[in-house]
């Protein structure tokens, strides 16, 4: 079996970068690392397809040929990635950015499509849904397990309630939520044979797309203003007197999280 | 040194590795005066902490030197001195000597273990008579057959209270001085180990201390490592891992030691500005910084030299007598630049000032490497 996991790589968070003044979009040159969210994604994918045979391949695009995210990736398990780097993305909208790794997965041919159910960067939580959109192959969002019968895949996909059980057939996308499952670490052994794994380059024309269509060319969509978050409230603090544990279950109730 | 990707990759591995899997229990393991070490090192042990170095026949990774000072520095930054004190007594003080010297047989049945994070060692040289003067120690195997009987006691055996095999330091014949030790794997579970105490200590905490004794206790001859009677030889090659490991603690301790405390001043207000603004504080930080990054670039020295083969004696009894004696200078620092919140025990600076001062009296006391270079550099009329 083969699975695709879509990896974001993105600035480092411990040293966060700044938003570049005339588009208000990040700014990502320099040394990007694996998303957090993608650890969930790569892992389910390893553990999915950890079969003779099976393979996992990572695809993203990012930036200046950058492949250092990817590296992560490659030493937890996944066999090659595959890398879309051109300065024609620059300004990439979600649909852009969608078409280019649609284009870039079918070229791996895969039965599953691992992704993230949003980054943690700069998102929208759209891409996996176009991406399955533009592939013409169905999705399902929000996994908490996966498992595989054949040529169907089961999801117990979690709702407000609880969870679906999803019955769908691959190939398929599927978004996975953070902490369904505990990442590995990379080995000091993996992170010495990602080294050698291969990574290929890719342009917007190896894709077959022309590049009106990507990058802020084809972007239907423009960052007019943005503002500061507002600042996180402090918590409130339960003195327990006794009544500790039904306080916390009224705040919870209150909050419907219970 | 270079730092490449992959260096980068395996920091950032253990940064987070311990960061989810020692940091939110570090208060907890402290107030126990002692943590789960075959839980925690099972944990620790797949990312290949525990074998870096080693041969890959034994589950080693076959790295280089510069990965050990990667872990190292990275140790050095766990917000405690006893987990990583605990981490690097298995990884670098109680199995060098193994995984030089030993039979193949022996390495399969403690080394391997060790490496995949299934078993706990303890290294067992220091003696109530006997701790700087390793070659005064009196714990005696004498041998019946293929076996060693042995007798005698160890103090300040760390991780002692839950290891399962230690690294002993014997004498084995009636030869005086450095002649006549050996090196001998024992397994806690033989008849005659006990604990005789758990001890309370200064700092470490989280550490457990223990004081072993030894009532004929029989072991295989063929568990000695390397040559019968060059232990003590043996043992200080081993010493020379651990002051390297100690060192490279440091560097990193003291990195995250500075900024931490850089980060409270700026916020700190007093006299209508941040503590920080004052430059006498500026300047007492900055002198530290300055000596910090040369205690930096001397460990990358010292791990090149390594890498190249020659005898790193002169860098690593350099670089642990002045790490740990610039740790204490910058435990102290921290603690006063604080003020009454530092001496708190709930704060990370009064940890570290107890946890540090142990480096100028462990693997070595601070008059002993001096002792060393004395020697050395020909100050020395001995
Ligand atoms: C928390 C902790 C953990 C430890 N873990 C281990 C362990 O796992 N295994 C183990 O075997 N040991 C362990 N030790 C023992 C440690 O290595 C010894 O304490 C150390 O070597 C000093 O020996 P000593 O305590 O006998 O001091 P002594 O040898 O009695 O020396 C006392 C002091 O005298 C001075 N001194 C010594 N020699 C000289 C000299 N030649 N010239 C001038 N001054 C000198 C130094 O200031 C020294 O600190 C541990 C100790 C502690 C405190």
């Amino acid at each position: 079996m083969n699975v695709v996991v879509c990896v974001k790589q993105i600035p480092d968070p411990v040293a966060p970068g700044a938003l570049d003044p005339g588009t208000n979009t990040l700014n990502r040159s320099g040394k990007l690392i694996m998303d957090d969210s993608d650890n969930y994604g790569v892992e389910m994918a390893l553990q999915l397809a950890g079969g003779e045979g099976d393979e996992v391949t990572l695809v993203s695009m990012a930036p200046g040929g950058e492949t250092s995210g990817l590296r992560t990736g490659l030493a937890m398990g996944a066999a090659k990635a595959i890398l879309i780097s051109d300065e024609a993305l620059a300004g990439s909208d979600a649909l852009g950015t969608a078409k280019v790794l649609a284009a870039a997965i079918a070229r791996a041919n895969p039965d599953l499509i691992v992704m993230a159910t949003e980054s943690t960067d700069g998102y929208t939580g759209t891409l996996p849904v176009q991406v399955a959109e533009l592939m013409g192959l169905p999705s399902v969002t929000f996994a908490k397990a996966i498992s595989i019968e054949g040529s169907t895949i089961k999801v117990e996909r979690q709702t407000e309630a609880g969870f679906d059980e999803v019955v769908c057939p691959m190939p398929a996308v599927v978004t996975v939520t953070a902490g369904v499952v505990e990442p590995r670490y990379p080995s000091f052994k993996g992170i010495m044979a990602a080294k050698s794994k291969p990574v290929e380059n890719l342009t917007v024309a190896d894709l077959g797309l022309d590049a009106s269509q990507v990058g802020s060319a084809g972007s239907g969509q423009e960052i007019t203003d943005v503002s500061e978050s507002e600042a996180r409230g402090s918590g409130e603090i339960v003195v327990d007197e006794g009544d500790g544990a039904q306080r916390v279950v009224a705040f919870l109730e209150q909050l419907k999280v219970i | 040194m270079l730092e490449t990707d992959e260096h980068r990759l395996f920091r950032k591995t253990l940064r987070d590795l311990f960061e989810r899997e020692i940091e939110p229990h570090v208060n907890v393991w402290e107030s126990a005066r002692t943590f789960p070490a075959h839980d925690l090192f099972a944990r620790l042990a797949p990312v290949g902490i525990f074998g870096l170095e080693y041969d890959e026949a034994y589950g080693g990774m076959g790295a280089d030197h510069s990965f050990t000072l990667i872990a190292g520095e990275e140790m050095g930054r766990i917000s405690c001195g006893g987990i990583p004190m605990a981490m690097a007594v298995q990884m670098s003080m109680a199995t060098p000597a193994l995984a030089q010297y030993g039979t193949a047989e022996l390495k399969e049945a403690y080394l391997a273990p060790a490496i995949r994070g299934e078993c706990v060692a303890s290294i067992a040289v220091t003696e109530p008579d006997a701790g700087s003067d390793v070659a005064g120690i009196r714990t005696r195997g004498v041998r019946d057959g293929d076996q060693w009987i042995i007798n005698g006691s160890k103090l300040y055996v760390t991780n002692g209270t839950q290891a399962d095999w230690l690294c002993l330091l014997a004498r084995t014949s009636d030869q005086p001085g450095y002649q006549g030790m050996s090196l001998i794997v024992v397994p806690t579970s033989t008849d005659g180990v006990v604990v005789s105490r758990k001890l309370e200590k200064l700092g470490m905490w989280s550490s457990d201390t223990a004081e072993l004794s030894f009532t004929d206790v029989r072991v295989p001859v063929s568990n000695t490592i390397g040559e019968i009677g060059r232990g003590f030889q043996q043992q200080m090659v081993q010493f020379q891992a651990e002051r390297l490991i100690t060192f490279y603690k440091q560097v990193g301790s003291i990195e995250l030691a500075l900024a931490r405390t850089k980060a409270y001043l700026a916020e700190r207000q007093a006299f209508g500005k941040p503590l920080l603004a004052n430059q006498h504080l500026q300047f007492v930080l900055a002198e530290l910084s300055a000596r910090h990054d040369m205690l930096k670039h001397y460990a990358r020295t010292t791990a090149d030299a390594v890498m190249r083969g020659e005898d790193a004696t002169r860098y690593a009894t350099i670089g642990k007598l002045m790490g740990s004696r610039l740790q204490r200078e910058v435990a102290d620092t921290a603690v006063q630049f604080h003020g009454g919140i530092g001496y708190m025990d709930e704060h990370w600076t009064s940890r570290f000032f107890r946890d540090t001062r142990l480096d100028s009296i462990g693997a070595g006391a601070d008059e002993v490497m001096l002792r060393i270079l004395a020697r050395m550099d020909g100050y020395s009329t001995e």
